[in-house]
């Protein structure tokens, strides 16, 4: 051992290591103490105050990275402005109490729900309504137990470890199973019902599934439909968009389609979209994917020299090789 | 008589933003919190009864303090407290412990002088409190 750590006190004989939070005297929450009341006639510049949450540089991401998307998208500018304006107001003392800011995100698989959570945490962080804004994601695994009495105590460490960020619940409506009565989701679900009341300060929850199913789940369970205010639907994407996406995929991969594949890849695209089992976003990820397999395959079996664009280009026979044009 | 055991003893009883705040200080180093509670505060009872297991894996002092509140829920009249474990090799022991809620009346302790062989006087802290059985030391039932 050659460092002994000083035991929570200072180092034998070095000065004490003031970059280091004291023990004592730190606020909560952490932060600079609000400023003073504005006076009733005062002007505040919002434009200003935008620039200062840093809040462009998230929704900037959020239109760049997520293609398509519009309602969702147009929801969060909504909530995010909904917080800038409150923030404002408290500085008039202008109190409004807290919105409720649990959501539920609907959609088919692969339409990018997961990805909007994350950015959501970032956001509200942001905006200063959550502490922490790291995002917890669970699915039913995580929450109900496996015996009588052990529900409780996991739910609530998943809510412990969720709170100052949001908790994500993927493919919420595997919470209850109308079949099985005695099926210990139902304990999760009340646990959850009663910190979404009575702790929304702490944190946010967000539950996500396709929109059939949680339609039924929201139906055997009216008390968590109504403390949820946000019901935000993911739609499809159109060919278009889903083009996009691959190109943004590929792009951040380090390929390139090249000219003659870009029909071909179109194609692809609207023919598996007609088969069952598309999965939007993530269907495009697999084919291109496979079709970095193919591509290997082929360069290796030509056993040429390469270059720097053989590498990154990929050509129509990579995707036409796909049982999809079968 | 005011016990006074763990960091912060000597101070007024911390107020429930004081005690999130060093939570928020012990997790920003790493410390895992865990709650516990007795009815035998004796300096020499090192271990007291645990509230559940170490919270791991926390970011915000809220979940630590939602533990806090739902101990005192239950152990309204028992002595509570939070520790912060300091897990790295070299240290591997507690970091931080304050003590979050206290009985609302504190008996003490009284002095027990023994003579031994030769004049000789051994003497022993015993709680006045220690006389009743357990769970029935503090509050009002008593």
């Amino acid at each position: 051992m050659t460092e002994r750590p000083g035991f929570g006190m200072r180092q034998n004989g070095s000065p004490v290591d003031t970059s280091q939070a004291p023990a004592t005297g730190e606020p909560f929450p952490p932060g600079p103490l609000p400023p003073e009341t504005l006076a009733p006639d005062a002007r505040v510049d919002l434009a200003k105050e935008r620039a200062d949450s840093q809040v462009d540089s998230v929704l900037d991401a959020l239109d760049a990275e997520l293609v398509g998307l519009a309602p969702v998208k147009t929801r969060i500018r909504e909530i995010a402005a909904l917080l800038l304006v409150d923030r404002v107001r408290a500085r008039f003392g202008i109190d409004s109490g807290r919105p409720n800011l649990h959501m539920c995100f609907t959609g088919s698989p692969g339409t990018g729900k997961t990805s909007v959570a994350v950015r959501l945490a970032e956001l509200l962080h942001r905006l200063g309504y959550i502490r922490k804004g790291h995002l917890v994601s669970v699915t039913r695994d995580d929450l109900v137990g496996q015996y009588v009495g052990h529900t409780a105590p996991k739910t609530k460490e998943v809510l412990k470890r969720a709170m100052g960020g949001v908790l994500f619940i993927d493919e919420a409506y595997y919470l209850y199973r109308a079949e099985n009565e005695r099926d210990y989701g139902q304990e999760a679900i009340e646990i959850l019902l009663q910190v979404m009341e009575n702790q929304r300060d702490d944190l946010v929850v967000v539950l996500a599934g396709y929109k059939d199913r949680m339609d039924s789940f929201f139906a055997s369970n009216p008390g968590m439909s109504s403390r949820i205010a946000h019901h935000i639907d993911f739609p499809d994407y159109d060919p278009d968009e889903l083009e996009a996406i691959g190109h943004l995929m590929m792009e951040r991969e380090g390929y390139g389609l090249a000219p003659a594949a870009e029909p071909v890849f179109r194609d692809y695209l609207s023919r598996r979209r007609a088969q069952p089992r598309f999965a939007n976003a993530r269907s495009v990820r697999n084919a291109i994917e496979r079709a970095r397999l193919r591509h290997a395959s082929r360069l290796l079996a030509a056993g040429t020299d390469v270059g720097r664009d053989d590498l990154t280009t990929l050509h129509p026979q990579d995707f036409l090789a796909s049982r999809v044009f079968g | 008589m005011r016990i006074t055991q763990g960091t912060f003893s000597y101070l007024p009883d911390l107020t429930d933003a004081d005690i999130a705040a060093q939570a928020a200080y012990a997790l920003g180093q790493g410390w895992p919190c865990s709650v516990e509670f007795t009815d035998d505060p004796h300096p020499r009872n090192s271990y007291w009864e645990m509230w559940g297991l170490p919270m791991f894996d926390l970011a915000d002092p809220a979940g630590v303090l939602y533990e806090v509140n739902e101990c005192r829920k239950a152990y309204p009249d028992r002595y509570i407290r939070l520790n912060a474990y300091d897990a790295r090799y070299g240290r591997q022991t507690t970091a931080l412990q304050f003590i979050v809620q206290r009985p609302a009346e504190e008996p003490g302790f009284r002095l027990d002088r023994t003579e031994t062989a030769d004049r000789r006087v051994q003497y022993t802290l015993h709680p006045y409190a220690l006389d009743r059985p357990e769970g029935d030391r503090y509050g009002a039932g008593r």
